[in-house]
């Protein structure tokens, strides 16, 4: 019970370097180590496929593209331009807001009942890919033109435009 | 794996609930304090991964299997539009040699 809330406090304190860590590099590497203790967090509640699927696609996939961008996008410009003082006030404001709304909101709820697993193998890949395969195929399909799409677009708009031909 | 789960067993619902709502918003606060595009859309991907957990604990709280299907399809699509926007980052760079997003208030023309 205890590993919760560490690793949750964990998840906030890395989650708070990522926003307000100056260098973008920085940045990244707080985001790998938030979305580490969100594995955690998977393993915690035994669902093994996504902590693996986020260790692998979060981890090892979207943050290398991070780091990758960042590395064709020169840095050399030490200071970042920073937004104006009560702007930042501003967008801290609004964001505890949202937090404070939806935490009283939850006060009305009054005590919930413990997260139990009931179905111990409810989250091992055997059990999620006879859901996966039976109940959601078509979407699965479906997100498979949604990948080669995103594929094809990010191709489309990352290639340098050729000079423009007489039309 | 069962010794790990066992320990899970008197965390309640509600604390996953406001552990997902401190992380969303402090997604919130990074898109709003933040002017580097890359940055923001770090803090996107906190958000998207906050609701993603906070489906995977109801998931297992109802017992039901879906919940993790829609998170691994949320996945699937953060991955897609990870592509996209970075890319669209690296053209934005090469078109005005910056990432700050207050170059791009032309575009509401």
């Amino acid at each position: 019970m205890s590993t919760f809330y560490f690793i949750a406090f964990l998840s906030i304190f890395f989650s708070i370097l990522v926003i307000s860590a100056k260098n973008p590099v920085h940045s990244i590497l707080y985001l790998i180590l938030t979305f580490f203790t969100f594995t955690i967090h998977y393993i915690l509640l035994n669902a093994q496929f996504l902590a693996i699927v986020n260790f692998i696609v979060y981890m090892g996939a979207i943050l290398v593209l991070f780091l990758y961008t960042l590395m064709l996008i020169n840095l050399n410009k030490e200071s970042e331009p920073v937004k104006p003082f009560m702007v930042k006030i501003a967008g801290v404001f609004g964001g505890g807001i949202l937090a404070v709304a939806v935490a009283s909101s939850l006060k009305l709820i009054g005590a919930s009942n413990p997260v139990l697993l009931q179905n111990p193998d409810l989250g091992l890949v055997k059990n999620l890919g006879k859901v996966l395969f039976n109940e959601f195929l078509l979407p699965f399909e479906i997100s498979s033109v949604l990948l080669l799409s995103a594929m094809v677009g990010a191709v489309l708009l990352a290639t340098k435009e050729k000079e423009p031909k007489a039309a | 794996m069962e010794s790990l789960t066992n320990t899970m067993h008197a965390v309640p619902l509600n604390h996953y609930i406001l552990l997902s709502t401190i992380i969303f918003a402090i997604g919130v606060m990074g898109v709003l304090i933040r002017r580097n595009a890359i940055v923001i859309f770090m803090s996107v991907e906190l958000m998207l991964n906050s609701v993603n957990l906070l489906l995977t604990a109801f998931s297992v709280y109802r017992g039901d299997a879906t919940g993790q299907v829609f998170v691994f399809f949320i996945m699937a699509l953060a991955a897609a539009e990870v592509a996209v926007g970075l890319a669209i980052i690296v053209m934005i760079y090469r078109n005005t040699n910056s990432i700050d997003i207050n170059v791009l208030n032309r575009l509401k023309w």
